[in-house]
Formats: C-alpha cells, structure tokens, sequence
C-alpha cells in the first residue's frame, strides 16, 4: 500500500488515530472489567476474519460451479445450502443468492445503505465497499464504477445492480475464463478475484497465472 | 430515516478509489472495534436493526465525518448507554464508574464459532398469502419515516416490476423500534435506469432493491 492510497482512505482517521485508538483500549477494559466481554473471544474473532474467512471461500464456490454443472444447478436455484455444502455458512451469509454474469448480463452487488456484503464467501468488505463514493455511485453509473476500476464492458452488454437493501446477500457468479479447459477446481479458483464476485472485476486471465 | 446514510445516487462523493491487496484491518483499533462490537451484541440483547439505527441516527456531518469503524463504535456507545450498561461518564473517563448489569450472558472464546455458524437468520413462517407475483408492476411508496426503514430514498415514488419473491422475514422498520418482529412478505424489485435515472440514462442499467411488502403498492 502507497502513502498516496492510505492518505485518502483515511483522511478522517489521521489526526484523531492515536485518540481512536485509546478509546478502543479504554473500552475493552471497561466492558472486560463488568464482566460483559470476554478478550480472549476477541481474539477468537479477529483471527476468524483475518485468516479463516476471505475471498478464498467465495473463490472454491465458483471453481466448483464452473467445473460440477450439478453443483452449479443447485448453486443458482439456492445458493445458500449449496454454499453450505463447502462448509461456509452463517452471519451475514444466511440468506445467500448467487447471480450469474453471461455474455449478455453483468451483475454487481452494493449496499447503498451501510455495507451488506456475504461474509461467510467474501470475508469482510473492503475499504471502498463501504466508502461514500462506490454506494452513491454503483446504482447511478456503475459503468463509471468499472472505469475507477480500470476496464469496461462492452456497450452491448447489460448491468444489473443489486442493492442489498435486506437480509439477501448477493454473490456474483462470474463467467469462467476462456483457455482454462480442463484445469482443476483448485487452478480455476487461483483466477477467482473478490473484485469479481462483487461485479467490479473480472477474473484474471490464464496466461496472468500460469505466465 | 433519511440520513447521510442513504447514499445510492448521491452527488459529489467523487470517484471510488480501489485499494489492490488492501489487508482486512488498517489500525489495530479496527480489529477491537470490530471484535468489541460482535462480541457485546450477546450480553447487549440488541437485534441487528437496532445496531443499524445506532449507526445512521445521528447528524449527517457527523455520520460523514467519522471512518466504518468510528461510526461502529458511536453505534455501540449509543445502544450500551441506552441500556446502562455503560455510562457516559464511564466513556469519558476511560475507566469504571458504576457497577456492573447484570447480563444473562457472554461470548467465551469456545462459543465464536457457534455463534458465528448460527448466524441471524430472519425468514419466517407465512401467516398471510403475499400481496404480489413475479412480473407484478409495482410503485415503491413515497414515504419518509423518521424512524428506520430500508427503503432507500432513490426508488421512491418510482414504478419498478417484482423480480423474485423472497419469502417471510423479518420487518427492520419495526424491529429497530422494539416493537417485535412483524414479519412481511420480501420481493426484489427492479428498475429500469431511466425510470430512476431520466437525465443519465443508461438504457440498460437496471437496479434492484429488496424491498417489504409494506414499502411498495400495486401500479
């Protein structure tokens, strides 16, 4: 990460970072001293989300659909006990629906109203995810958001956004690469981006991967 | 409640900045805040639409003065107070003041996985047939409640067609209240871009929104 990429994630923190962060300290130790949190579960839960839970999880969902037409049937019908049948399932991923991109159709998911977003596939969201600029955006000119993320669709091709606006948390199915006939569900899932189960990216290319 | 929050469509935010190979926190107070704030919900008793009040209920040049994680923990100062498990002297100080609630129960560090695995699910048994179909015209409601809704202010008023049906699930307009869960029928809505859009259409931008039964009327 650059300074220039810090600087203006964080424009607001900056001057008040080292206050933020005594008050964290000041309030885990008020709640541990009641007796209302316990801090070892804290760390239970930051090691979850900063090892466990992540895109690689959203990643082996797709692989698998690209390569099982089975898994990819029941995937599409109801996403979220197929999601569960690799085992990822849970908070904010209780009510999963998976939409699938096509030659003809391009999905990408935003919550114009806080930061819903599928835990158990993707982890937590990231920075932009749940900036000021990609909610006010994504449902206006989507097709600029791509532009800010450096590549367009063809003018042909239709967007649909998804503003999870409810407990449904939407995750993009997206079109397997060209080139990639019969590679592995573990290769393919090496071409699955994050960016591309949210619709503003598209999975990398095989020569990017095995070149 | 139409707040700062409510940002699809909204002007001068400028463009989104990706970040490549950002990592999942960016200060170590992130990590606590995020832990502090799933972890309280149990001793707490809160639902996630009262956590989501939290968050929006405040004045929009705080709400977009503060980063993810601040608006988080204003969230979760404001729900601890309202329920005296902490007080606002006690924040101020940075140390313990009064004595502690009792509270029925904890996250122990055994109890993560779980509590992470059950989730909140919010789909409900129907008690009544759903009001519309897949292909029904629709208009979502002109409405400005000044409590929580998840309505965002860009489709209202416009004319949209149901998309799926979602079944039973639970109502936040009236959860975030306290007032019990009022399950309501779930549809995803579309529209057309240049319904929501006239003066940038993309004619083929469309966009859905999961909307209640209680936010839309037949059209």
């Amino acid at each position: 990460m650059t300074d220039h990429d810090h600087h203006h994630d964080h424009q607001h923190d900056h001057s008040e970072l080292s206050e933020t962060d005594l008050r964290v300290r000041a309030l885990e130790s008020i709640l541990t001293e009641k007796g209302y949190i316990d801090p070892a579960a804290l760390d239970v839960l930051i090691e979850t989300y900063e090892s466990k839970v992540g895109p690689r999880n959203g990643a082996r969902v797709v692989a698998r659909a690209w390569t099982d037409p089975a898994f990819r049937a029941r995937l599409l019908a109801d996403a979220t006990p197929a999601i569960g049948e690799l085992g990822y399932a849970g908070r904010q991923g209780e009510h999963i629906v998976a939409v699938e991109n096509t030659p003809e159709l391009h999905n990408m998911v935003v919550c114009t109203l806080c930061s819903c977003y599928p835990w158990p596939v993707l982890g937590l969201p990231p920075v932009w995810y749940k900036s000021a600029p990609y909610r006010a955006k994504a449902v206006k000119d989507p097709r600029g958001v791509l532009k800010d993320f450096g590549f367009e669709l063809s003018p042909a091709t239709k967007i649909r956004v998804w503003d999870s606006t409810a407990e449904i948390r939407y995750f993009v199915l997206p079109m397997r690469p060209e080139g990639t006939d019969g590679w592995s569900e573990a290769e393919l899932a090496e071409l699955v981006t994050r960016d591309s189960m949210i619709g503003t990216g598209l999975p990398k290319q095989p020569a990017k991967v095995t070149g | 409640m139409d707040g700062a929050h409510d940002m699809g469509g909204v002007a001068g935010f400028g463009p989104v900045r990706p970040e490549p190979n950002e990592p999942v926190f960016h200060a170590a107070w992130e990590r606590r805040a995020l832990a502090i704030t799933l972890a309280m919900a149990m001793p707490g008793g809160w639902n996630i639409d009262m956590s989501r009040f939290a968050r929006e209920n405040r004045p929009p040049a705080d709400y977009l003065a503060m980063s993810y994680y601040q608006i988080w923990l204003a969230g979760l100062e404001r729900l601890m107070q309202e329920r005296h498990l902490v007080e606002a002297d006690e924040l101020a100080a940075g140390k313990v003041l009064h004595p502690a609630k009792p509270v029925a129960k904890i996250l122990t560090a055994e109890g993560v996985a779980a509590m992470l695995h059950r989730g909140g699910p919010t789909e409900r048994a129907a008690t009544k047939p759903a009001l519309f179909a897949v292909g029904d015209r629709v208009r979502a409601r002109d409405m400005h409640p000044p409590t929580h809704t998840r309505l965002p202010r860009y489709v209202r008023g416009h004319l949209g067609r149901i998309e799926a049906v979602r079944g039973v699930h639970v109502f936040p307009d009236c959860n975030a209240q306290g007032a019990g869960e009022d399950p309501q029928w779930l549809y995803t809505v579309s529209f057309s871009g240049s319904e929501l859009w006239a003066d940038a259409p993309d004619p083929l931008l469309e966009v859905t929104v999961d909307a209640f039964e209680p936010y839309l009327e037949p059209a």
